[in-house]
């Protein structure tokens, strides 16, 4: 056997350090030593589809956080002068001119900077509020079964069974004052189910696994064997449905804005609403806050799509 | 199979007090009031609000209050009164709810027939252009949001080439609702298709697949029978949730395009907080969701025999 010949000095290191860990037996493979995420990480970074999408989500965090890197122009403030009958100057790339301006004299080009971040917060924050709360929901009934499931997966059932928009536009209708926290909150009373149960299903199948029985036979506590035994394991399936109801929820969050039920202040969702009205003189009020948006999600779902191919080897 | 229905049918009946109960309590729980809604900024005198909420039964303790709801409803099919107009709720509903299913109906059926064809077309030639060039739509669909995909097309199909008009002024022309029907469906439609796909491509390579073509059989008995059967389970499971889903997105379509159905009345009832309508409205929409995904699982049995309901 030739390939043992030849791989054998590595594996020895890797025992080596393996055994100076106090970690298990070698491997079965020691041919295939690499991790899950170290295997994902390897197939990733040759995916053209997750450096599509980080690129253009390192680029979305930049104006996120810092938008005065890309234009001067005031968001808010409107020059009733400059309104929408003057068209956008598409050679002026940057200038507060170059995609034209609203019906109220505000610069797109600035507004689209600055509406960046209710968008970006809205998609981190309800995603990570989803996944905590999901993943903690779908642990408990996971772990414990039994009667704690029959009851937390009713639970989910109900909160489940009620349409997504139409519970949010209730809570959000008794808001006057919409702030990204309430939206955020709206979005994730609603929407932590899909977490819970793909947390539930992957608990469940781990939870049988040898090295938890280990675990329970050594007597380690019931939290230490949830969070260091089962969580590493079911993490998977949760990072691949979170990253992409992170594009979901931005969409979301514009769809309420449209229906007026959205965040108060600048947001994408908002002018794309506010341009509607006037599609038919001023197109681009709407078409480029609509891009972005549309980008925006795009890069979010396709970032959970590279990440899936890489952790899931069936979908290859 | 009789047992199996029976249990389904007992374990829907807590999904449905809950969801129904929850509504309820987010309708009544939070601020704002339907009977000084009717009244505007002036307001009436407390004499007044306080007859019309003792004749709407809007004074009770909010659980009473359910429990009368859910007793009207479930006895004499009774939905309540609506605040603002006085018509009944079930008058409302049988105005609006067949507007939304023909919507829903054909939004449906182009899911159904471009989903699963285009999942098979890419299924079959996966790893080719078509198929990349299938997903790359598939992924665009789901990434433009319902109602900017309303606007475009609305703007091009109706506004520049006149092939249809920009709202539907007749909801019983299906011909107006194809439009609304693709723009409704699009999501659903890219989900369907990559399942379809996924489930394909893998079945293809199965053993049963691989015995079929060795016997000799035609190639179109092989892809149609053994391959689509097999394949259809997890499309089907999809669709099933889906129809639940279909109406609740009505809300932003219908407003697109000036349908009067469902969602208009669903998103007046939200601003002006009418819960009797809302809770009706819900009742429905969670109805359908549960019927159609126990619907769902019974079609298994009849896709795969090997699954059986004791």
């Amino acid at each position: 056997m030739p390939d043992v010949t030849k791989t054998a000095p590595e594996t020895g290191a890797e025992e080596a350090a393996v055994a100076a860990a106090g970690g298990p037996l070698p491997q079965p493979k020691p041919e295939k030593a690499r991790s899950l995420w170290g295997d994902a990480w390897a197939d990733l970074r040759r995916s053209w589809i997750f450096i599509v999408s980080s690129v253009l989500i390192l680029i979305l965090l930049t104006i996120t956080f810092f938008p005065g890197w890309f234009t001067g122009a005031d968001p808010i403030l409107g020059d009733l002068s400059k309104h929408y009958l003057q068209k956008p100057k598409l050679g002026d790339i940057g200038s507060p001119d170059w995609l034209g301006y609203d019906q109220q004299g505000r610069s797109v080009y600035a507004r689209l900077i600055y509406g960046t971040r209710a968008s970006v917060a809205v998609g981190f924050g309800t995603t990570i509020a989803v996944t905590i709360v999901g993943g903690l929901v779908g642990m408990i009934a996971g772990y414990f079964g039994g009667i704690t499931d029959s009851v937390l997966s009713r639970l989910t059932d109900i909160f489940f069974g009620i349409p997504f928009l139409l519970g949010t536009m209730v809570v959000l209708n008794s808001f006057t004052d919409r702030s990204i926290w309430i939206v955020i909150g709206a979005l994730s009373f609603f929407g932590w189910t899909q977490i819970a149960r793909v947390m539930r299903g992957a608990v469940i199948s781990t939870k049988q696994a040898d090295y938890v029985v280990a675990a329970k036979a050594l007597g380690a506590s019931t939290p230490r064997i949830m969070f260091r035994h089962i969580l590493p394991n079911t993490l998977a399936p949760v990072i691949v449905v979170a990253t992409i109801s992170l594009g979901i929820y931005i969409g979301a969050e514009a769809t309420l804005s449209f229906l007026g039920l959205g965040l108060n202040g600048v947001s994408w969702g908002n002018d794309i609403s506010d341009g509607g009205s006037s599609i038919r003189i001023a197109k681009w009020i709407m078409l480029y806050p609509s891009i972005m948006l549309s980008l925006t999600v795009l890069a979010f779902i396709m970032l959970g799509e590279a990440v899936r191919n890489a952790l899931d080897p069936k979908m290859r | 199979m009789g047992r199996y229905v029976a249990r389904r049918l007992l374990q829907m009946i807590p999904v449905f007090i809950g969801t129904t109960l929850l509504i309820f309590l987010m309708v009544y729980a939070l601020p704002g009031d339907p009977v000084r809604g009717l009244f505007g900024d002036k307001g009436a005198s407390p004499q007044v609000i306080a007859q019309l909420r003792h004749e709407y039964g809007l004074d009770q303790p909010i659980l009473v209050q359910y429990w009368h709801y859910m007793r009207d409803m479930i006895l004499h099919a009774d939905f309540g009164t609506q605040v603002a107009s006085g018509r009944p709720v079930t008058d409302v509903l049988g105005s609006a709810f067949p507007v939304t299913l023909r919507l829903a109906a054909v939004a449906f059926a182009i899911e159904i027939v471009l989903g699963i064809a285009l999942g098979i077309v890419s299924g079959l030639r996966a790893g080719r252009a078509t198929d990349t060039g299938i997903l790359l739509v598939t992924l665009l669909l789901i990434s433009i949001p319902v109602f900017v995909l309303g606007f475009i097309l609305q703007l091009v199909f109706a506004d520049q080439l006149h092939w249809t008009d920009p709202s539907v002024n007749d909801p019983t022309n299906y011909g107006q609702l194809v439009m609304p029907g693709f723009v409704l469906a699009t999501a659903s439609l890219a989900y369907v298709t990559r399942l379809t796909r996924t489930s394909i491509s893998e079945n293809l390579r199965a053993d049963y697949i691989r015995t079929a073509v060795a016997k000799g059989l035609p190639r179109r008995r092989v892809i149609g029978v053994h391959v689509m059967r097999n394949s259809l389970i997890p499309v089907v499971t999809y669709l099933g949730t889906d129809i639940g889903a279909l109406m609740g997105g009505a809300v932003v379509t219908e407003r697109i395009f000036n349908i009067h159905g469902i969602g208009g009345t669903i998103a007046d009832a939200i601003t002006r907080r009418e819960g009797t309508t809302l809770v009706g409205l819900v009742t429905i929409l969670v109805l359908v969701y549960l019927l159609a995904s126990l619907l769902v699982d019974l079609l298994y049995a009849v896709l795969d025999p090997r699954i059986r309901y004791a």
